[in-house]
């Protein structure tokens, strides 16, 4: 329950009484919004005491009325726009002529309620500015929260670009100064891990702007009809050797062809990964089974693994940017941790859902679902 | 007290960094033990004391660090503890590394920045060591 301040500056008293009757027991719901608000009202006899007041108690509402004793409704208004208050303006006057109104409006007021009202055309108005009020703090929070993950993200990033650097010309240096002797099969290790590392930047870098496509390349989308089984068995002969090399099998069970509209290159991001995943973080002797079908609403994409499996913790990281699950059995596995972040954007870009289900040291199920848009031709 | 009498704990989930540290601290002359996680560690502790540590901050969580950090001086108060820090990686993570009443809380002996130079790390260790043999 959130309660909101509304001014009421008018010098008629039964005005003033009027509106703080009307709105002491208002509430304003919206379902969507999942919250509720309430109303308090305080009030002015005069514009400047309208203007202490809207200093010193920030009100989120003001009720103006124009003719005033001393300084008129409008300039009450100049006073508003010019020192950038954040408050809305609502106009209860019985005098309004084209001229105030067209003033007014250009100073900023958001709506007229001319003067006598009934209690339901102040509850009307009143009750779409709430509205007003909440999409506006919701916009300011998501904006700061924007900045805030934005930030984070590139601080992450900046981290996970330095620490291989380092690694490497740390091996560099050791090699150089002669730290193990000289004979060059002495430093074969650190020679390999140096490459190790820059095969992890470089497949960081690759993520990245897979990642950089999907936020913002909205404009370079080419959606044509696809095959998603064709998609699939490319993306499965991509992935055949580095399966052969890890002893894992590889299985497509889906029909002929499954049709849909999409982007080609975001269809393969989302197979690439999730089968590399699939046979990454599995068994020798293990298996990946990719199904592929469609029903009358959506498409579906389903990889099964009988890899290591995750913990229902686990399961509630893995999208975010750069997670990668550290443990025993992820140790020797290597990633950008980006993977699953671009896969669940992909898909929430189609308006789809993706489902993961794992049991630890039995397998992962990830799901895919996405919407068939109903097309009239 | 002789640098060969030393054994420091390192721990790190940069494989390569805590090579090249034991590295660097082994030509001073200590012995270390290491481990790739919060949880090695601990294990680790378990069994052994070391002389000192040096612990990374963020591992398989995000204040891995910290909570070592916490055990440890509980377990074995006078055993100096050395943080080091990557200052990109702590930005903008759930606490601000650099704030003093952070660090105060953390109870660290030292901050260092991992890439601080190897004669300066060795000044820093004889320092932390010489105050807890006294």
């Amino acid at each position: 329950m959130s309660t909101l301040k509304i001014l009421v500056v008018d010098d008629e008293p039964g005005i003033r009484s009027g509106v703080s009757r009307i709105l002491r027991n208002f509430r304003v719901d919206y379902p969507f919004m999942d919250e509720a608000f309430e109303f308090v009202v305080i009030e002015a006899s005069t514009g400047e005491e309208g203007i202490e007041l809207i200093e010193q108690k920030q009100p989120d509402i003001l009720l103006l009325d124009n003719k005033l004793p001393g300084i008129q409704g409008i300039e009450v208004l100049e006073y508003i726009k010019k020192k950038q208050k954040k408050i809305i303006v609502v106009m209860i006057t019985s005098y309004a002529s084209l001229e105030l109104a067209v003033k007014a409006t250009s100073d900023g007021a958001y709506d007229f309620i001319p003067k006598p009202f009934t209690p339901q055309e102040l509850k009307s108005s009143i009750e779409n500015i709430t509205k007003r009020v909440f999409l506006k703090k919701m916009t300011n929070k998501l904006h700061d929260t924007g900045k805030q993950i934005r930030f984070t993200f590139l601080s992450v990033l900046s981290h996970e670009l330095k620490a291989p650097l380092n690694a490497i010309e740390g091996y560099l240096k050791m090699i150089r100064e002669r730290q193990s002797g000289n004979k060059i099969e002495d430093y074969d290790v650190m020679i390999d891990r140096s490459l190790e590392r820059i095969k992890g930047m470089r497949n960081l870098i690759l993520d990245l702007l897979d990642l950089t496509k999907v936020e913002s390349g909205k404009a370079t989308r080419n959606i044509i009809e696809v095959d998603l089984v064709q998609l699939a068995r490319t993306a499965m002969d991509t992935m055949r050797p580095y399966s052969i090399q890890r002893d894992v099998r590889l299985d497509l069970i889906a029909p002929e062809s499954v049709v849909m509209m999409a982007d080609a290159d975001e269809i393969e991001i989302i197979f690439n990964n999730l089968i590399s995943n699939a046979i990454k973080y599995n068994r020798e002797g293990g298996s990946v089974q990719c199904t592929i079908r469609k029903n009358e609403t959506s498409c579906e994409i389903i990889v099964v693994d009988t890899g290591i499996g995750m913990s229902p913790d686990d399961i509630d990281k893995i999208f975010g940017d750069f997670v990668r699950i550290k443990n025993e059995k992820t140790k020797n596995i290597t990633g950008s941790g980006l993977g699953l972040s671009i896969v669940k954007k992909l898909t929430e870009n189609y308006g789809g859902t993706i489902d993961v289900s794992s049991s630890p040291d039995q397998g992962s199920t990830f799901k895919i679902s996405l919407p068939i848009e109903k097309t009239c031709l | 007290m002789k640098p060969g009498n030393v054994t420091i704990l390192i721990v790190d989930d940069d494989l390569d960094y805590l090579i090249q540290l034991q590295s660097r601290l082994e030509r001073f002359g200590f012995k270390t033990i290491m481990a790739e996680s919060q949880r090695e560690a601990e294990e680790l502790l378990e069994k052994t004391k070391p002389d000192l540590a040096i612990l990374d901050l963020m591992m398989e969580n995000e204040d891995s660090g910290f909570i070592l950090c916490y055990k440890m001086k509980k377990k074995y108060p006078d055993v100096p503890i050395i943080i080091a820090t990557g200052v990109a990686a702590e930005t903008g993570i759930s606490f601000d590394i650099n704030d003093e009443n952070n660090r105060k809380w953390i109870k660290a002996d030292c901050f260092l920045d991992k890439g601080i130079r190897s004669e300066l790390l060795k000044e820093e260790i004889d320092k932390l060591l010489l105050k807890y043999t006294k």
